[in-house]
């Protein structure tokens, strides 16, 4: 059989949704665990391969014959595209690499069952475009994350209230909307509020943020990290606003989340633990994310989304680093010195390294990105070139505070070896190749998302008419001359 | 046929991809935990120290012999969105640049054989010579970049190397404290470059500093730029400088610096990193030049360096706090010398006179000479102070007394009364860090601490109960040692 014909997307899903029920099942924790790590893991290799099988231009008809969603309901309505064809193997690697780096003392608490049915969920909403089944994959995102509060007898209210006033938002605004578009007036305004909210909301954007620093604060720290490191948020202002919304309600969303954006980066430098100190960190640079989406200008869309990736990969891996810490430390206070170099080396490495991709130091998978957001920011309004380049300081000196005091200051003395593991050490060896390889070879990537910036405007134009603010071509080009004079 | 361009191409090329290898290869084993020797450490250093200084040794010869005067390697395209972005790399070798790379060549190259004895047996060594490694190739990186997104690449490894050998004795607090302090006002100086470099961008359409500073090789360019624009970059450029440089009012940083192992302090704060400030400006005096209030600026910002460095440095007990603020004072007037020669270059073209170009020149090559041999002296006294401190305790012991001491001159002049308000303004090193500490930090701590505590109220009311568990005294899930 052609291995094109076969619809790996679909696999990956499916095989997450046939281990989370058979894993439920198992009672001792090691073998929930082998078994968890096999399915994350042949799901990654189904969505590597979906990602392959895109890049070399394999028509989605041809997976037709073998396609579950066909055969059910006639039309296949999870597909990659160029936005979410590298996303949905990151998101898939993160799962996998959370699995693999789960150590004996978390075994008991990350519950395998829910991390693989929460993956199914994710990489079916990543590969998305259906409006109605989009709205109806995030709503039911929300209960996993519910349960594992119930599940660790954590409090609920903070994240139930957020996330009902969500999903009502969501399913309200989207049905206001639609019902707009099909009138001839278009969708006034006000229309596009409630839809808004949904989306602030979700991507935790200030004064609506706190469910997610709750969040971090009661769930075992794999299940928080996978719930929002991915930014799905964003997503859902891709898919549902970015073609629709008029150019004041970007603006908005751009404003509200530069706010954010610094906010959070300042908040971060103040935490006084590591899970919120995380949970910032995450937010001021989903929030720089948004910041690049709404400015809706080739460059900014092409870093923003570039930047989303880097994230996945160098926050994950931070997170993984943090979790690893937590699994051997417990809590670590950020009001003190711990010391804990000389007992993890690696860990502090792979601490730093991570903390500062994210930010976009040099030779890192975020430096491109964030200069070609610096860059565009500057273009639309210097103001926002500041705040942006204020919140990478900020986020900067969040980070080697935070690796100052976890690893420097004191001698910890330990009566066992807390080095860190084989499986973990894979974990974010993987994770800084990645960073790294895409720090020093950043130009596949990049015309990657450049693709994928441009399929967005070319919608946006095609629904809303609008003028997508393209840069004055002179200004910004190099002789074609030149560079092919350099490449060669 | 080979020419010799090529081979001063090549050769260039071999300088800048000594010291990547080095960085490569001592960060790859750290990173993969890898046991390297202390022995194979020692030679990759020399290998990639003397290759990489003997190849830019042959370039100024290859240079001077040909005459060249500017050198540049070719464009490297790194990043193309046609049409619409480039991100180019690209290296120039010229007076101003191949001086400046020899000088990181020979005292990296010098350190690098102090510490592999200094820190012998130290658990730190291989962790010290992954940043210095890295410090290096920040140093030739900057030295040699033709555009100002590579000169910031190298610019941001020097602070992150830095930052992190001041904190290099792990286990006390006050070296973590203050290489969290050096990092901020690193991250301050890195985010007014960055901004110079977009804005540099956005003017030209590129960042290459031939089409920013004009025709011409260094001391010789003329920039075309108007001089809104030069005060404009000027000033993110000046405050860039000032950071690194430790001028006022940074220039609290230097004396932190000190906590940091002695081949570390020689070679980063007392000779390379703190020029690198002053090296930035001469790179760019050809912008800085068309701005006369930049360049009277520069000399302000220059002499009151050197006045607060001077009277800092007069009170100092300890003699790597003495050589860090008379470093400081040198680089002040370093840079009120830099000043000068922008002014009168810039006085002199509004006014047509070849007199004061030529004088304007004369003054950038005071400059650069001064800082090189600067650097030079300092990395010796630096590195001669903790045995001089030995000879010194000899030759008391030999003639059974302390060895006369002179009260300073400015004991001397100043007036009575006037004394101990100057004494304490010295010893508080200006107040600059107090008055940092007073009117930004805390104001900006007080500010997130009361929207944390905010939020926490917040979701306090939502939850009905305490909702922080991360603020409970107790550690809710334990340690693995409780496990085990």
């Amino acid at each position: 059989m052609n291995l094109q014909l076969v619809p790996w997307l679909e696999l990956a899903i499916l095989i997450t949704l046939i281990g989370s029920p058979i894993v439920s099942r198992m009672r001792d924790p090691r073998r929930a665990y082998r078994f968890g790590m096999a399915f994350t893991g042949i799901s990654f290799a189904c969505t590597f391969l979906a990602w392959l099988a895109f890049y070399v231009g394999t028509p989605p008809e041809l997976t037709q014959r073998w396609s579950l969603l066909y055969y059910l309901f006639g039309r296949q309505f999870l597909a990659l595209d160029e936005l979410s064809a590298p996303l949905v193997p990151a998101v898939a690697l993160l799962h996998f690499l959370t699995a693999m780096s789960t150590s004996r003392t978390h075994m008991r608490r990350f519950s395998f069952s829910w991390s693989l049915a929460s993956e199914a969920i994710r990489l079916a909403t990543f590969s998305c475009k259906e409006p109605w089944i989009l709205i109806g994959l995030f709503v039911v995102s929300t209960i996993p994350p519910y349960i594992e509060l119930v599940n660790r007898r954590r409090p609920t209210r903070v994240y139930v209230f957020h996330m009902a006033l969500f999903v009502f938002l969501l399913v309200a605004g989207w049905a206001i909307v639609e019902s707009f578009g099909r009138s001839s007036g278009g969708v006034p305004w006000w229309a596009m509020l409630p839809l808004v909210a949904a989306v602030l909301i979700r991507c935790g954007t200030v004064p609506v943020h706190c469910w997610l620093t709750d969040w971090f604060e009661h769930a075992s720290i794999g299940i928080a990290l996978l719930y929002v490191v991915p930014l799905s948020g964003v997503y859902l202002a891709v898919r549902l606003i970015l073609p629709i919304g008029p150019d004041w309600v970007l603006r908005s969303i751009g404003l509200m989340s530069m706010a954010t954006a610094v906010y959070a980066a300042g908040t971060a430098t103040i935490q006084r633990e590591s899970r919120r100190f995380f949970a910032y960190l995450l937010l001021s640079h989903a929030s720089l994310v948004l910041v690049g989406l709404e400015l809706q200008t080739e460059l900014s869309l092409t870093g923003s989304l570039a930047l989303w990736f880097s994230v996945i990969i160098s926050l994950g891996g931070f997170g993984l680093t943090l979790r690893a810490l937590e699994a051997r430390f417990g809590r670590l206070s950020l009001t003190e010195y711990h010391g804990l170099y000389e007992h993890s080396p690696t860990l502090a490495v792979f601490f730093m390294l991570t903390g500062l991709a994210s930010v976009g130091f040099p030779g890192t998978l975020g430096f491109i990105s964030t200069e070609l957001l610096v860059d565009s920011a500057v273009e639309a309004n210097p103001l926002i070139g500041i705040a942006v380049v204020a919140t990478a300081a900020l986020n900067g000196i969040a980070v080697v505070r935070a690796y100052f005091l976890l690893f420097t200051g004191t001698r910890h003395v330990s009566t066992v070896s807390l080095a860190i593991g084989l499986r973990e050490r894979l974990a974010v060896l993987t994770l800084s190749a990645l960073i790294l390889g895409g720090g020093f070879f950043p130009q596949p990537g990049i015309s990657s998302r450049h693709r994928a910036a441009d399929e967005i405007l070319e919608e946006r134009r095609l629904r809303t008419g609008a003028d997508t603010r393209p840069l004055p071509q002179a200004k910004r080009d190099v002789p074609r001359e030149r560079i092919e004079s350099s490449l060669h | 046929m080979i020419s010799l361009q090529h081979i001063l191409i090549f050769l260039g090329a071999v300088v800048v991809i000594a010291p990547l290898l080095l960085a490569v290869l001592l960060g790859l084993s750290s990173l993969l935990d890898l046991k390297v020797t202390e022995q194979t450490t020692t030679r990759a250093i020399q290998a990639a120290i003397a290759s990489g200084l003997v190849a830019s040794v042959a370039v100024l010869a290859g240079m001077l012999i040909s005459g060249e005067r500017h050198l540049a390697s070719g464009t490297w395209y790194w990043i193309v969105i046609p049409g619409r972005y480039h991100f180019s790399v690209k290296f120039v070798f010229d007076r101003l640049s191949v001086p400046f790379a020899i000088l990181s060549f020979v005292l990296s190259g010098t350190i690098g054989a102090f510490a592999t004895k200094y820190l012998h047996n130290e658990r730190g060594f291989n962790r010290f010579f992954v940043l210095y490694a890295l410090f290096v190739l920040g140093m030739v990186v900057t030295s040699l970049a033709g555009t100002i997104e590579t000169l910031f690449a190298g610019w941001e490894l020097v602070g992150l190397s830095s930052a992190l050998l001041v904190a290099f004795f792990h286990e006390r607090a006050a070296p973590s404290r203050n290489g969290l302090w050096v990092w901020t006002i690193y991250r301050v100086s890195d985010a007014a470059l960055l901004l110079a470099a977009v804005t540099m961008h956005h003017l030209r359409g590129e960042g290459d500093f031939d089409s920013l500073l004009g025709g011409g090789s260094w001391p010789y360019e003329y920039s075309s730029v108007t001089s809104n624009q030069a005060l404009l970059v000027g000033l993110l450029i000046v405050v860039a400088a000032a950071g690194k440089s430790a001028l006022v009012p940074f220039s609290g940083w230097l004396p932190r610096a000190m906590e940091g192992p002695t081949p570390s302090s020689a070679v980063f704060y007392g000779a390379l990193s703190v020029h690198l400030g002053a090296f930035l400006l001469l790179r760019v005096s050809p912008l800085l030049e068309r701005s006369i209030p930049l360049c009277v600026l520069l000399v302000i910002l220059g002499l009151a360096t050197a006045v607060l460095a001077y009277l800092a440095g007069s009170v100092q007990t300890d003699i790597k706090s003495v050589l860090s603020f008379a470093s400081l004072s040198q680089v002040g007037i370093i840079v009120a010398e830099i000043g000068v020669a922008d002014l009168l270059s810039g006085i002199g073209t509004a006014v047509s006179s070849h007199r004061l170009a030529t004088l304007a020149i004369m003054f950038k090559y005071i400059a650069l000479t001064h800082l090189l041999g600067h650097a030079c002296l300092r990395t010796l006294q630096f590195l001669r102070a903790p045995t001089l401190l030995h000879d010194y305790h000899t030759l008391e012991n030999a003639i059974g007394e302390h060895l006369p001491t002179s009260s300073s001159s400015w004991r001397r002049m100043a007036a009575t009364r006037s004394r101990p308000s100057l004494y304490r303004f010295a010893l508080e090193r200006g107040y600059l860090d107090t008055l940092l500490k007073l009117y930004i930090v805390e104001p900006f701590q007080r500010v997130f601490r009361w929207c944390d505590s905010l939020e926490r109220r917040w979701t306090d009311f939502l939850t009905g109960k305490a909702s922080r568990e991360s603020e409970q005294d107790k550690n809710p899930f334990g340690t693995i040692e409780e496990f085990s």
